[in-house]
């Protein structure tokens, strides 16, 4: 029973730094650009975050440098396939190579500078991002470890996750954003600023990718840098925009979903012989799976925005 | 059909996520199965004089092959790039002596030959090829370049003249610190995050050896242990950690490439025994003491003997007595009469009677392997491990 909560809870909180990555991509898909790049945006905010936690040992400086470092690096981004429409695949696949290089270049070169050939956040900075203690609350048996007893990622995360809905289905900005991923010229046409709301939503879903690679490497490698700390996270939350049918809550349950497949291989028994390369794989295959029945269904709600993937030419219209 | 050609792309970004994410670093990086024997080890050729002639100290240059970066930390690269640097340092070479090809991925084969070849291009006299899957092709290059040395890393293959292979008794120093983590559990249960399974000769007998050392001094002691199926996974690594805490274990050990492991130990309050470099720099309030390889006694000796011109091809498969591995300082809180336990152990297995793998071992099947009076030889314990020591559970 013990295990069976453990479980629950480690699941949850390996959904998160996938769910960082899932939201930053949803709001970009939602305007009309894939952004193949997760997983160097993610690379890039836990560069930026563990260096500022490093030198500032502030949570709150660390989270802001890795979602500014990724809202950066997205801006490269839109530059490119906004501004001088370059092939959005492309120009994905290339930031992923670019940001894990350069994170890995750049803890190389803090690593060459430190006394003990170790990057360690210091003890202020780590307590801070430890799983959160409610006196009380955190000592409920069941519903404590449940619910009250994460670290502070997970509350960002989940929270997160509703504002961007309330964003993108409850405001009129939203509404306008929905309009430029399944038709930009028609949006143009009615006075929406394409070009300015396809930059903002970019930048805002690189910086969220940038919060969920600080979460990599804050949580995941306990504040002591490695190098390729992201370790292909970004590409399992592409994946799971997919799986959450572009919508900001479904990442939520997504994620734990996700997270749990990653974490089932260390819960079930050895006795239940399954090769371990068996749950390497789950993640994919039910990423196909709802691929596949999705596209079965052909339902306009839950299916990618028309325009994704495709650069907005306003002379051609 | 631009929707059409979209889905397909999205397909095939898919695809390429499903490669990326199975498979990182799987890369046969160390002696995957290698089920070939290590026949040459130690062999040596004929006479003590050397085979090529001196050169001198400033004109020497050494060319490393790494398979990843060395800024991962504290992982298997990061251990030869520290065994170069010290090396670099005893013998005083310059920088521009050594000349480094980072992340040479060890499943291409052409990517290993163009590196290599950089490297004869570059004027190296020797060539440091640091991972298992570099073997063959730098077989070949050692056939195609007589008048170079190329030095394989934990493969078996060698020609006896300019193509050598060096490895270490790791389970040496495995042993050792299961007499620290024996010492240390209170709960009777010792995790072990292992890279692969009972397949893998060098993870499992590193493992035995491990729990062999934990037997020694607490017999009722259990471990328990889970798999990555990856050399490199942080995330996986440190799963894999908690979850030998949730299930009661307080001294956890690993054999992979991250020291996630060891900070997972640290936040929850357990111990550690890390793996590679001394991990009590990442986690100094967990590790009791780390399994080193101390690749720098290799490479200074291999360096010295090319300048000297004694190289003579053989064969090196270093342990404690060579200095090649051993262990980290004990740390403070380890249990009392740690370091005098491991230091009688270390005594009798650098006497030479004794040596880990000697007499009859019962494994965790009801099955015994091993001779009473006998050590396994050696091409058995690279090769040829693939049982689990009797106190060993897979959880």
């Amino acid at each position: 029973m013990s295990m069976l909560i453990k479980f629950i809870a480690v699941s949850i909180a390996s959904g998160t730094p996938i769910l960082f990555g899932t939201l930053g991509e949803i709001i970009t898909e939602k305007v009309g650009h894939l952004n193949l790049g997760v997983e160097g945006m993610m690379a890039i905010g836990a560069c930026a975050g563990f260096m500022a936690g490093m030198s500032t040992d502030s949570f709150v400086i660390a989270l802001l440098a890795a979602f500014a470092a990724g809202a950066l690096s997205a801006l490269l981004y839109a530059v490119l396939t906004v501004t001088f429409m370059a092939n959005q695949n492309v120009t994905g696949l290339t930031l992923t190579i670019f940001g894990v290089g350069l994170a890995n270049f750049c803890g190389y070169y803090a690593i060459g500078k430190s006394e003990t050939g170790t990057l360690k956040l210091p003890e202020g900075i780590t307590s801070q991002m430890r799983n959160v203690n409610i006196p009380g609350l955190s000592d409920i048996p069941v519903i404590g470890p449940l619910l009250f007893s994460y670290n502070p990622f997970v509350y960002i995360g989940i929270a997160m996750a509703f504002i961007l809905w309330f964003y993108l289905h409850r405001t009129k900005t939203g509404l306008n954003i929905r309009a430029i991923g399944e038709n930009p010229a028609a949006a143009d046409a009615a006075g929406i600023k394409v070009t300015k709301w396809k930059y903002i939503n970019i930048c805002l879903g690189g910086g969220i990718c940038g919060i969920g690679g600080a979460y990599t490497i804050m949580i995941i490698n306990k504040g002591v840098w490695i190098s390729d700390c992201v370790g292909g996270l970004g590409w399992i939350a592409v994946a799971l925009v997919i799986f959450a049918s572009w919508s900001p809550v479904k990442a939520i349950f997504g994620s734990v979903i996700f997270g749990a497949l990653r974490q089932l291989k260390y819960y079930v028994p050895a006795a239940i012989a399954i090769p371990g390369a068996f749950y390497d794989m789950l993640p994919y295959l039910i990423t196909t799976i709802v691929l596949i029945a999705t596209s079965i269904k052909m339902s306009r709600e839950k299916s990618q925005p028309q325009s994704c993937g495709i650069n907005y030419f306003r002379e051609e219209r | 059909m631009k929707k059409r050609a979209l889905s397909l792309l999205l397909v095939l970004a898919l695809m390429c996520a499903g490669l990326t994410g199975c498979g990182t670093k799987e890369g046969a990086k160390e002696s995957n199965n290698s089920t070939e024997s290590t026949q040459d080890t130690n062999q040596k050729t004929e006479g003590s004089e050397g085979l090529f002639a001196p050169v001198p100290k400033e004109e020497v240059k050494v060319g490393v092959l790494h398979l990843t970066d060395p800024a991962e930390g504290s992982g298997y690269t990061y251990t030869h790039e520290q065994g170069i640097l010290e090396m670099q340092k005893n013998l005083d070479l310059a920088d521009n002596q050594i000349v480094r090809k980072i992340n040479v991925d060890d499943s291409d084969a052409s990517s290993v030959q163009t590196a290599l070849e950089e490297l004869v291009e570059e004027g190296c006299n020797i060539i440091f090829a640091t991972s298992w899957g570099y073997m063959e092709t730098t077989a070949a290059m050692a056939d195609e370049y007589p008048d170079i040395i190329f030095s394989h890393a934990t493969g078996y293959m060698s020609n006896g003249t300019n193509f050598n292979n060096y490895f270490g008794r790791i389970y040496q120093a495995r042993y050792l610190s299961g007499i620290a983590a024996g010492l240390k559990t209170e709960s009777n249960k010792i995790g072990y995050v292992a890279a692969w399974g009972k397949d893998n000769s060098e993870v499992t007998g590193g493992l035995d050896a491990f729990a062999m050392g934990i037997y020694s001094v607490n017999p009722d002691a259990e471990v328990y242990v889970k798999t990555t199926n990856s050399w490199y996974d942080p995330e996986g690594e440190a799963a894999a950690a908690e979850a030998l805490i949730a299930l009661g274990c307080d001294v956890l050990s690993q054999h992979c490439d991250t020291p996630n492991p060891m900070t997972a130990a640290e936040e929850a309050g357990v111990y550690g025994v890390g793996y590679n470099s001394d991990m009590s720099k990442e986690a100094p309030k967990a590790v009791l003491t780390s399994v080193l390889w101390n690749w720098g006694a290799y490479y200074t000796t291999a360096v010295e003997s090319v300048i000297n011109g004694t190289w003579d091809g053989s064969n090196y498969f270093g342990g404690t007595k060579e200095g090649l591995i051993g262990l980290s300082d004990l740390s403070d809180f380890c249990a009392e009469g740690t370091k005098e336990a491991v230091d009688a152990a270390k005594a009798k297995i650098e006497s030479g009677e004794w040596d880990v793998f000697t007499g009859v071992i019962e494994t965790n099947e009801g099955t015994t392997v091993g001779e009473e009076g006998k050590s396994l030889d050696d091409a058995t314990i690279t090769g040829g491990l693939n049982w689990y020591f009797k106190n060993i559970i897979e959880k």
